[in-house]
């Protein structure tokens, strides 16, 4: 599986995570999370996931933009991933990632922003 | 039943910080060599009750613990409303010379973890011959800043729920996932605006580079223990600064973060123990 194919599966994966769609229930935002050059739009409501469309939307608004090369997003999936690709901010301070726009919603929901993010590690590996 | 207690007393000191009137909390547990502990930003001494507790290390050393101002059970001084909250190298260093003095505590051992660790190294700079040793965790002469503390304290945000995302990050997935959350729950705890002040040291003001170079191990030993995982404090900040200190005694430590007396308790004792072993059996330099 590509990376972007393993962030596909995100609908499944937030689904059977109970928990973390109880931290999220005060969040709605529309956003756009980049895997390599696939860029997917996030629609969530009360923290669950109410689309994932993948591949390029033209004049899709969106309230921010988190992108990551493939590389990041792969060895940020590993099981129990290397220092310094462990953590969505290490992977901005090491230059492979990028949040970009109003980072309000993220700030005020980044527990549950970076949980949901590492919901594909949850996948097995395949290396 | 006996009451399940544990061994470390809380106790309450009035003293004074660069002339101001202070009521400092602080924990304290064991016989010896006087240890004084210094948690890392935004928290507080909670962060070092393994150590308290732990019979290996409080057989042979006093160990106390103390709420920096604003932190944990420390209240900040009178009139604090009326001010913002900022910690500089001055203030903080006043505030550790304070309390043990106002103990005194004859030349202790101090161990500090990040902008603890950060002023570890400010004591050894200018205040060596005061300590029998020092250890600084997670420590290096400067680091790249990787987000904006704007964040941390504004209305639209719940401070203490995103300096804990934030520093979560900071911690090793290996870490206990209990002891990963208690060390969370510390930092949802502060003061509003408390962790961002912390920072105003870290970022601003306690730029050592450069007066490390005049660190000198024969007055005052060091030692430096840096968590691979920890990616604020990385790895390389600390060899770096090592590189510049002659006789500095430097280790990374596996499958830890920035964090690891509270995030690992069991895995940093692993590396602690032979420093403070090594401390003990060795006499204070020019005692």
């Amino acid at each position: 599986m590509t990376p972007a194919e393993r962030f596909a599966r995100l609908p499944g994966l937030l689904a059977a995570d109970t928990d973390l769609r109880r931290r999220g229930r005060w969040l709605d935002v529309d956003c756009r999370i980049d895997i390599g050059a696939e860029p997917f739009h996030l629609v969530l409501r009360q923290g669950a996931l109410a689309a994932l469309e993948r591949g390029p939307r033209l004049m899709r608004a969106t309230a921010f933009s988190i992108r990551g090369t493939d590389e990041a997003w792969r060895r940020h999936w590993h099981k129990v991933p290397e220092p310094g690709w462990h953590d969505l901010f290490a992977l901005a301070k090491r230059g492979v990632a990028s949040m970009e726009g109003d980072l309000r919603p993220l700030l005020q929901n980044l527990q549950y922003f970076k949980d949901l993010l590492a919901l594909p590690r949850r996948l097995a590996e395949e290396d | 039943m006996a009451p399940a207690l544990e061994p470390m007393t809380g106790r309450y000191l009035r003293m004074e910080i660069e002339g101001i009137a202070h009521r400092v909390y602080f924990e304290e547990a064991g016989q010896g060599i006087p240890l004084v502990c210094l948690h890392t930003a935004g928290a507080d001494n909670r962060q070092y009750r393994h150590l308290l507790a732990d019979p290996e290390i409080t057989r042979r050393f006093r160990v106390l613990a103390f709420d920096m101002p604003w932190h944990g059970k420390s209240t900040p001084p009178d009139g604090w409303q009326e001010g913002e909250y900022r910690l500089t190298t001055a203030s903080y260093t006043a505030a550790i010379r304070a309390f043990c003095q106002a103990l005194e505590l004859e030349r202790p051992v101090v161990m500090g973890c990040s902008i603890g660790g950060r002023i570890v190294l400010n004591l050894a700079i200018a205040h060596a011959a005061e300590f029998r040793a020092l250890i600084a965790l997670e420590a290096a002469d400067f680091q790249q800043p990787w987000y904006d503390t704007a964040w941390l304290h504004r209305p639209d945000v719940h401070g203490g729920e995103v300096s804990a995302a934030l520093i979560s990050g900071l911690i090793a997935p290996h870490s206990p996932p209990a002891s990963r959350h208690e060390t969370l729950w510390m930092y949802m705890q502060g003061g509003p605006g408390v962790f961002k002040g912390d920072l105003y040291f870290y970022r601003v003001d306690g730029d050592l580079r450069e007066k490390v170079k005049t660190i000198d191990t024969k007055v005052c030993p060091l030692y430096l223990l840096t968590g691979e995982y920890d990616f604020s404090c990385t790895a390389e900040d600390t060899l770096r600064t090592a590189r510049q200190i002659p006789g500095v005694e430097v280790q990374i430590m596996k499958q830890v973060g920035h964090f690891p007396m509270s995030e690992n308790p069991a895995k940093f004792r692993e590396y602690i123990l032979p420093v403070l072993a090594k401390i003990s059996s060795s006499r204070p330099p020019h005692a």
